[in-house]
Order: structure tokens, then C-alpha cells, then sequence
């Protein structure tokens, strides 16, 4: 180990803790300071000790095994690993209590906006920022109509996603000239603006104080209420939907969208339209969100303009980044990991942004690709 | 009244227009939209109102106000330089040759921890500007205005022609040009394109901060959520202006002040913040090179 590598790790710990100084105090900076050094110099020997032979050779053997075990997974067919895990999910709740069962319905709203926004990210490399406005239509759609006119939670459901659809296709072809960041921006001033219509438009939307009372959905003549119904009716939602988006991934709307992410100017070469696909990527992926909206407004009864804002867009595109953009059962997975984590980090609760926001650094750093991504 | 609400949109303006710098001079180098540099100005508000209790401790403010002000602000710049070439060192430059979305995500992460390092360390609760300013109004010849507001006004303009003056005339400003025009090429010619990017972060952060400070000191009041909508509006301001343009910014930023100021004055307050998002909608659609900024080669 050479001296100057651990220095350098001294030097960081004492820069940070320096930048930290007027923030933190004169003890804490300095605790953070010798955290940060020790745990640089720890990490750097580590590092030196994994390379040496004593330790490659173990680790080289963990390597092989887990790559059995990967490649033995992936002879098992498609149907077969599909029904197993519909069946673990199926029977999952059996052996959790009402907060669990209540925190992975949770996940699976997330689940289905996550697979939503996949499409628009992930599978057309359209970075949008306003996806939480499609999601609050969707959700203010049922909430007033239900609280209006009575409407039922089967018909709102289609309507929400209608609505919000269309909303996506003139945000859609609003934005057409755009690209990359400037695309994400205009979308992040939608969702701005999304939010302050909700909060300001009080005769509609009865402002910050949101709406109540909204009608739960019954079937054949009996209302869900339960945790359990909700996992379930979720459960349904996600599948149904995630079927649909698999199967139009692997057509050939979905090879335009990739051919669209990759390189556009060649995809309109090979006659692809790209205005109609790139409309139709907002499109479903609103769709898709306004669904997950009306749920949430049906679930939780209450919705207000606090639930539909820019952070909002950032946690569910967070789940696509970790999961893998442009992978569906990743998409799933990030939002399970991002739903059930920090549930089970409760203690932590005042640090959770925190961390969430130095996960987002570390994760594009180290590994842009997500956890089943690929990397091209 | 008219005039009244003209002051206050170009002292607003001033200050989107000092924040509106730093994303189009990372812009201008890097193709970046530096997501938080919203936040180092609400770093520079914050480290103003520390560093003023730590000057009023001692009490340096009772004997020499102006001059304590002075060195407030210049300690609290270059604290904010350390932050802005921290962060390009930790979140930017590994990402430098990434996908494009991934420097994008990876700044809206910056911001997220910023914040939260910044509520915890300080508490989510508003932070008070000391009453130790003069206030009161001078009235020369029939123009209302607030000495917090003339001050504003005279730092931007010394600000931003000191800035124009470095860019334009000093080696370290020659480099920048010649990096933000073609980095290989730049780096061809022995300009160390690193140092340049490092420095271009540090001068953006330097005046996020002042315009952070001057904000604290003028509505006395701040938050540890200021940053992100200034940061959105100061973006605005350098798009209307076009972004990577210099001028552009400040133009944008005095612009867009002054819409805000009448459009809450004479259309609406409550859409207040709405104004600034649909002028960059506007721009972004129908004008995306912005007010002086040159036509955009697509880029894919």
C-alpha cells in the first residue's frame, strides 16, 4: 500500500470536512472528516487486498457459481418463470401483515408508473420530467368525477388513462422539435405547471386542501377496502399491463421506438415515422400513468396537489435508472427496491432524501446501466 | 406604482441574471444543464447569514458594517467555488464521454442531496436575515428605491462587466472561449480543458453566491427550498437570453425579472411562478437559440 494513496484518501476526508465547516460546526465537520478519511483508507486497502491472490481466487469461484446459476435460470422457460412468480406474488400476502401487504401495493402502483415511464425513457429515449402531471390528471379525473357524478371506479379507470393520454399526445407534440435535456426541461416546466393549476385552481380543484371522499371500487355489489383488495386489484392492473407493453416492446413499434433512441436522423432514413412513434411513446406512457392515478386516488380516497409534483417524476425515474432503462422487468424491480428499501430503513426516515440523492450520483458513476441493463 | 414594480423586476432580474451565468457559462463548456446550481445559490443565502453571525459574534458588524458585508461576501464566494468544483470533481467529470441523460440524472441527484444536506444540517425551518441593514427609501428625483436595491443593482453591473472583462480580455477567459468552442482542439493546444472546467464551476458558483447573499439580505427571509425554483427561473433566463451566450443571460435574467414583477403586479400573483415556465416553453418551441443566442446545429 502506498503511502501517498492513503494521504490522498486524508486530503479528501479534510477538503470535505472544510466545505462542510460552516454548516456542520467545528465537531461535526470534523467528525465527517475522519469518517470520510478512515473510510476512504479503509476502502482503498480493501481494494489493494481484493486484488491479491488470496482473495481473487474465492471470489473467482463466487463469479462461476452465480454464472451457473444465471445460466440455469434462463433455461427454464419463459411461461414457467412467468407463473412462478405470479404465483409467489399470488400467494405473498398469505404470510404478511396488513402493513407489509399495504407497503407492496404500494410498490406495484409504483410498478405499473415505472413500466409506464419506461416506455417514454427507457424504450424511446424521450427524458421525461412532467410524468407526475399525467399521473395527478389521471388521479384529479377520477377524483372529480367520482365525487361529482358518481362515477364508478371501472369506467373512471379507462377515462383517467384517456384523458391523460391526451394530455400526453400534446405534450407530445408540443415538445417534437426537442431533444435531450431541453426536452426534459420543457417537461419539468409541465409538471410545474400541472401542480400550480392544481393548488391554485380552487373553484375545480378545491386547492391545496385536495379532495375527499372519493368513491372506492366495488365489484359485483361489493366495495374494496382492505389492504389485501388493493394488493390484489393492483396485482391485476400490473400484470395486464405489463403483458401489453412486453408484447408491444417486441413488435415493431417497439423496435422503432429503440431504432428512435439509438439514432433518430437514421431511423427516419429507414422510414420509420418518428413524429407519429415519439407521440405515441408520450401517449402510452401517459396512459399508462393516469391509470396508476385513478388507483391512487380510489385507494387512498383523498388526492392533493402534494402527491403529483417534479419529486414525484424523479422517484418514479429513479426506479427506471435502477432497474435499467429500457428494461420492463427491471423497471418492476426498481420500483419494488425503491418502494419496500426505505420502509425498511425507517429509522433513517430524516435521512432517506439524502441518501436518495447521493444514490442517484453513485448509481450513474458507477453503474449508468442499471442493475438489468445493458450497457451499449 | 408602475415604477415601483419596475425596480423590484430589475433587481429580480439582477439576481436571475447573476444565477442565469453560471448555467450558461457550464452550458457554453459542457453541454450540461448543471441541475444544481440552483442549489449553490441557496448555499451562498445560507453560508451570507452564517457568516454575518459569525462577524456579529466578534463584533466586527457593530464597528465596521460595510466593510464585514465586504468580507461576508467574498467568504461565502469562495466557499461556494469549493462546493461547485466539488461537485464537477464528484458528479460531472466521470461522466464527461456518459449517455447524455446520465450527467442529467446525476445532477437532479446533487440537488436532492444539497438540499437535504442543507435542511438537516440547518434545520427546515426559515432562516432570519439580521436587522442590523439600513432600510428606508431614497427618493432622488421621484424614483422610489430601497438602498438594499441600489446595492443590488450597482453589484450586478460591476459583476457582470467584471465577468465580460475576464472573459473577454484575460488568458484564463480566452481559454474557456477556446474549450467551449472545441474541447479536443482546445486541449490540442496545451489548455489543460480540466483546470478550465474547474475554473468555469468555481466562477459560476462565485456568482450563484453573491446573488444568493443579496437575496437573503433583500427579502430577509430564506429557505432551504429556495434554490430549485430560482435555479428553474435563472435556467429560464439564460434559454430566453440563449443559452451559452453571455450577454443572452443577462438580458434573459433582467427580462424575465421584469415580467415576473409586472405579470404578478397586473395579471396574476398566484401564477407567479407560472409565468417563468411557460416563457421557457414558449422560447424553447419557437425560438430555441434564445433572443441573441446563434442557430443550434442538431445534435443527436
Amino acid at each position: 500500500m502506498s503511502l501517498s494513496k492513503l494521504t490522498h484518501s486524508a486530503l479528501i476526508g479534510l477538503w470535505l470536512g472544510l466545505l462542510a465547516l460552516p454548516f456542520m460546526g467545528w465537531t461535526g465537520a470534523g467528525k465527517l472528516a475522519a469518517t470520510l478519511a478512515a473510510g476512504g483508507m479503509i476502502w482503498r486497502l480493501l481494494i489493494q487486498w481484493s486484488a491479491t491472490e488470496r482473495f481473487q481466487e474465492p471470489i473467482a469461484r463466487l463469479h462461476r457459481r452465480a454464472r451457473e446459476i444465471g445460466a440455469s435460470l434462463a433455461q427454464i422457460n419463459r411461461t414457467a418463470r412467468l407463473v412462478g412468480g405470479a404465483a409467489l406474488f399470488l400467494i405473498l400476502p398469505l404470510f404478511l401483515n396488513n402493513y407489509y401487504i399495504d407497503i407492496l401495493s404500494l410498490a406495484g402502483l409504483y410498478a405499473l408508473l415505472a413500466a409506464g415511464l419506461n416506455i417514454t425513457v427507457g424504450s424511446a429515449g424521450l427524458l421525461d420530467l412532467g410524468y407526475a402531471a399525467f399521473y395527478g390528471v389521471g388521479a384529479y379525473v377520477y377524483a372529480l368525477l367520482s365525487t361529482g357524478i358518481g362515477l364508478s371506479f371501472w369506467l373512471g379507470l379507462p377515462l383517467g388513462g384517456a384523458i391523460a393520454a391526451a394530455f400526453g399526445v400534446i405534450l407530445g407534440v408540443i415538445t417534437l422539435r426537442l431533444r435531450g435535456d431541453y426536452l426534459a426541461i420543457v417537461t419539468l416546466g409541465f409538471v410545474q405547471i400541472a401542480y400550480l393549476v392544481f393548488n391554485n385552481w380552487d373553484a375545480v380543484t378545491n386547492g391545496p386542501n385536495g379532495i375527499l371522499n372519493i368513491g372506492r371500487p366495488v365489484l359485483l355489489g361489493f366495495t374494496l377496502h382492505q389492504p389485501i383488495h388493493f394488493y390484489y386489484l393492483v396485482l391485476v392492473l400490473l400484470f395486464l399491463i405489463a403483458a401489453a407493453i412486453d408484447r408491444l416492446t417486441r413488435s415493431q413499434i417497439g423496435r422503432a421506438w429503440i431504432a428512435i433512441r439509438e439514432d433518430e436522423l437514421a431511423a427516419s432514413a429507414m422510414g420509420i415515422d418518428t413524429t407519429q412513434m415519439k407521440v405515441l411513446a408520450f401517449a402510452l406512457g401517459a396512459g399508462i400513468a393516469g391509470v396508476a392515478g385513478v388507483f391512487f386516488a380510489a385507494k387512498y380516497t383523498f388526492v392533493s396537489p402534494e402527491s403529483f409534483t417534479f419529486l414525484e417524476s424523479v422517484r418514479v425515474l429513479s426506479m427506471v435508472v435502477l432497474g435499467g432503462m429500457g428494461s420492463l422487468p427491471g423497471a418492476i424491480l426498481g420500483a419494488l427496491l425503491l418502494t419496500v428499501l426505505p420502509e425498511l430503513l425507517r429509522e433513517l426516515a430524516s435521512y432517506r432524501m439524502l441518501i436518495f440523492g447521493a444514490a442517484l450520483v453513485i448509481m450513474m458513476v458507477f453503474r449508468p446501466q442499471g442493475l438489468l441493463g445493458r450497457r451499449h | 406604482m408602475f415604477l415601483q414594480q419596475l425596480i423590484n423586476g430589475l433587481t429580480l432580474g439582477a439576481v436571475y441574471a447573476l444565477v442565469a451565468l453560471g448555467y450558461t457559462m457550464v452550458y457554453g463548456i459542457l453541454e450540461l444543464i448543471n441541475f444544481a446550481h440552483g442549489e449553490i445559490y441557496m448555499i451562498g443565502a445560507y453560508l451570507g447569514i452564517i457568516y454575518l453571525g459569525l462577524f456579529t459574534a466578534v463584533g466586527l458588524t457593530e464597528s465596521h458594517l460595510f466593510l464585514s458585508l465586504f468580507f461576508v461576501f467574498v467568504l461565502s464566494a469562495a466557499t461556494c467555488a469549493g462546493y461547485g468544483m466539488t461537485m464537477e470533481r464528484i458528479a460531472y467529470r466521470p461522466l464527461r464521454h456518459a449517455h447524455r441523460l446520465s450527467p442529467l440524472i446525476s445532477a437532479i441527484g446533487m440537488s436532492i442531496f444539497l438540499q437535504n444536506y442543507v435542511m438537516l444540517t440547518q434545520g427546515s425551518a426559515d432562516k432570519v436575515f439580521p436587522h442590523i441593514l439600513p432600510t428606508g427609501f431614497i427618493t432622488e428625483g421621484g424614483i422610489p428605491i430601497s438602498g438594499i436595491q441600489l446595492f443590488i443593482l450597482l453589484a450586478s453591473v460591476v459583476l457582470m462587466g467584471a465577468l465580460q472583462f475576464f472573459v473577454r480580455k484575460t488568458r484564463l477567459g480566452k481559454a474557456m472561449r477556446a474549450t467551449a468552442q472545441d474541447k479536443t482542439m482546445a486541449s490540442l493546444c496545451g489548455i489543460p480543458i480540466n483546470q478550465v472546467i474547474a475554473a468555469t464551476f468555481a466562477i459560476g458558483s462565485i456568482l450563484a453566491a453573491v446573488a444568493g447573499g443579496m437575496v437573503a439580505m433583500y427579502y430577509g427571509v430564506i429557505h432551504f427550498s429556495i434554490g430549485y425554483v430560482a435555479g428553474i427561473k435563472a435556467f429560464t433566463a439564460a434559454v430566453l437570453g440563449g443559452i451559452g451566450n453571455i450577454p443572452g443571460a443577462m438580458v434573459g435574467g433582467l427580462l424575465l425579472g421584469l415580467v415576473e414583477s409586472l405579470g404578478a403586479a397586473y395579471i396574476s400573483s398566484e401564477y407567479k411562478d407560472g409565468f417563468a415556465f411557460l416563457i421557457l416553453i414558449l422560447v424553447l418551441i419557437f425560438r430555441p437559440s434564445g433572443l441573441l443566442g446563434e442557430k443550434v446545429p442538431e445534435r443527436a
